[in-house]
């Protein structure tokens, strides 16, 4: 079966997205597909590759980053929350005259249609968030 | 895009302002329009403050989205049920929320009411007929 | 058959799980995940709303979140099943369709 998974919350303040990475690799592991995961709201701040979580702790982005490298994830970070919140890949900081990214590997940032047709193909939608 | 037609419910349950919910929940909504889906939004809990009447921004700052909601019907999202049971534990009734009305095309452009009341079984019944459910 | 319903928030924070209670239908499921595994425990002031539903309804808690809250079997609401995040998957592949109660 395949899944298309909605992350709104970032991460460390909400449980949502370590929710989402736990379903994930859960239904991975159970043959299904994960067709898309899709960051929405402050959820876009789960692809940054800047947070320096304290060694102890678990590292939110890099799991993702692992796990999307394993099984060809397509991680996708909405634009328009992300403009909000300061989320830029390269082409984006350079359109829009900023002097730095923060975009981590495996992720990429695109527009909301990705949310509507993630919502068509997939056989069953779940939201993690707040 | 897709040839598909999945039903898709826009729920929505978190007052506007004191977070983005609502907002960005629009967001999603008016892009999702292009994409030729049978749209409903459910308004329930908190969310029927989305739709009341009267509200200004100007002095808190924030983006005043509240008119978008009656021009969803330029973009074919035509069915925002409402719970009655959520007006009325608010103190609210229809008379406090916008008039959103869409044009029938397919009855000479009539303007027609695009809030339908529905009681909280009904609410239930629209949300169980639903291939896609996003929650904001 | 029908919808996988989960719910995320502690019932004595706010009303999320009592709505969902209120929409889900005969033969759903509602899964409490993350902190809406304290609606689950026995005793509390939801446990009639959840009783009267628990026949209808089948409930089902997060395992992972009840240990992570240190929430032992015992003080588990009757009629409630702990399934691992496996069977989370399971509920989601085996209903219609999955509504988060946020």
């Amino acid at each position: 079966m395949k899944f298309g998974i909605v992350v709104s919350e970032g991460p460390y303040t909400h449980e949502a997205s370590d929710s989402a990475y736990n379903f994930v690799k859960a239904a991975l592991a159970k043959g299904h597909e994960v067709s898309r995961v899709f960051f929405y709201h402050d959820g876009v701040n789960v692809g940054t590759r800047l947070s320096i979580p304290p060694q102890d702790d678990r590292q939110i982005q890099e799991q993702w980053t692992a796990l999307a490298k394993e099984h060809d994830l397509d991680l996708v970070i909405c634009i328009a929350a992300a403009q909000r919140r300061g989320l830029l890949d390269k082409n984006e900081a350079d359109r829009q005259g900023k002097d730095a990214n923060n975009i981590a590997e495996g992720f990429r940032i695109s527009g909301l249609g990705q949310l509507i047709e993630m919502g068509i193909q997939a056989d069953r939608t779940v939201t993690f968030g707040d | 895009m897709s040839e598909t037609v999945k039903k898709f419910l826009y729920v929505n349950r978190k007052a506007p302002y004191g977070t983005i919910y609502a907002q960005e929940a629009l967001e999603v909504v008016l892009i999702g329009a292009a994409f030729d889906q049978d749209v409903s939004l459910a308004f329930l809990d908190d969310g029927v403050f989305q739709l009341t009447k009267g509200q200004d921004t100007k002095e808190i700052g924030l983006k005043n989205f509240s008119a978008t909601y009656r021009a969803l019907g330029d973009y074919e999202v035509t069915k925002l049920y409402v719970e009655k049971e959520s007006l009325e534990e608010r103190g609210l009734t229809l008379d406090d929320l916008q008039n959103i009305e869409y044009e029938d095309e397919d009855d000479d452009y009539a303007e027609k009411p695009s809030i339908r009341l529905v009681t909280r079984a009904e609410m239930a019944e629209v949300m169980a007929d639903q291939d896609v459910v996003l929650s904001f | 058959m029908g919808t996988l319903h989960t719910v995320n928030k502690s019932p004595f924070q706010n009303q999320t799980l009592l709505s969902c209670l209120a929409h889900a239908k005969d033969g759903d499921a509602i899964l409490m995940i993350e902190d809406g595994v304290y609606g689950a425990t026995t005793g509390t002031v939801v446990s009639d709303a959840l009783a009267s539903k628990s026949t209808d309804v089948t409930l089902y808690v997060l395992g992972a979140d009840l240990a992570a809250r240190g929430i032992d079997a015992g003080r588990m609401a009757e009629g409630v099943t702990s399934v691992d995040y496996e069977g989370f998957v399971e509920l989601a592949v085996t209903h219609d369709r999955v509504q988060n109660w946020l």
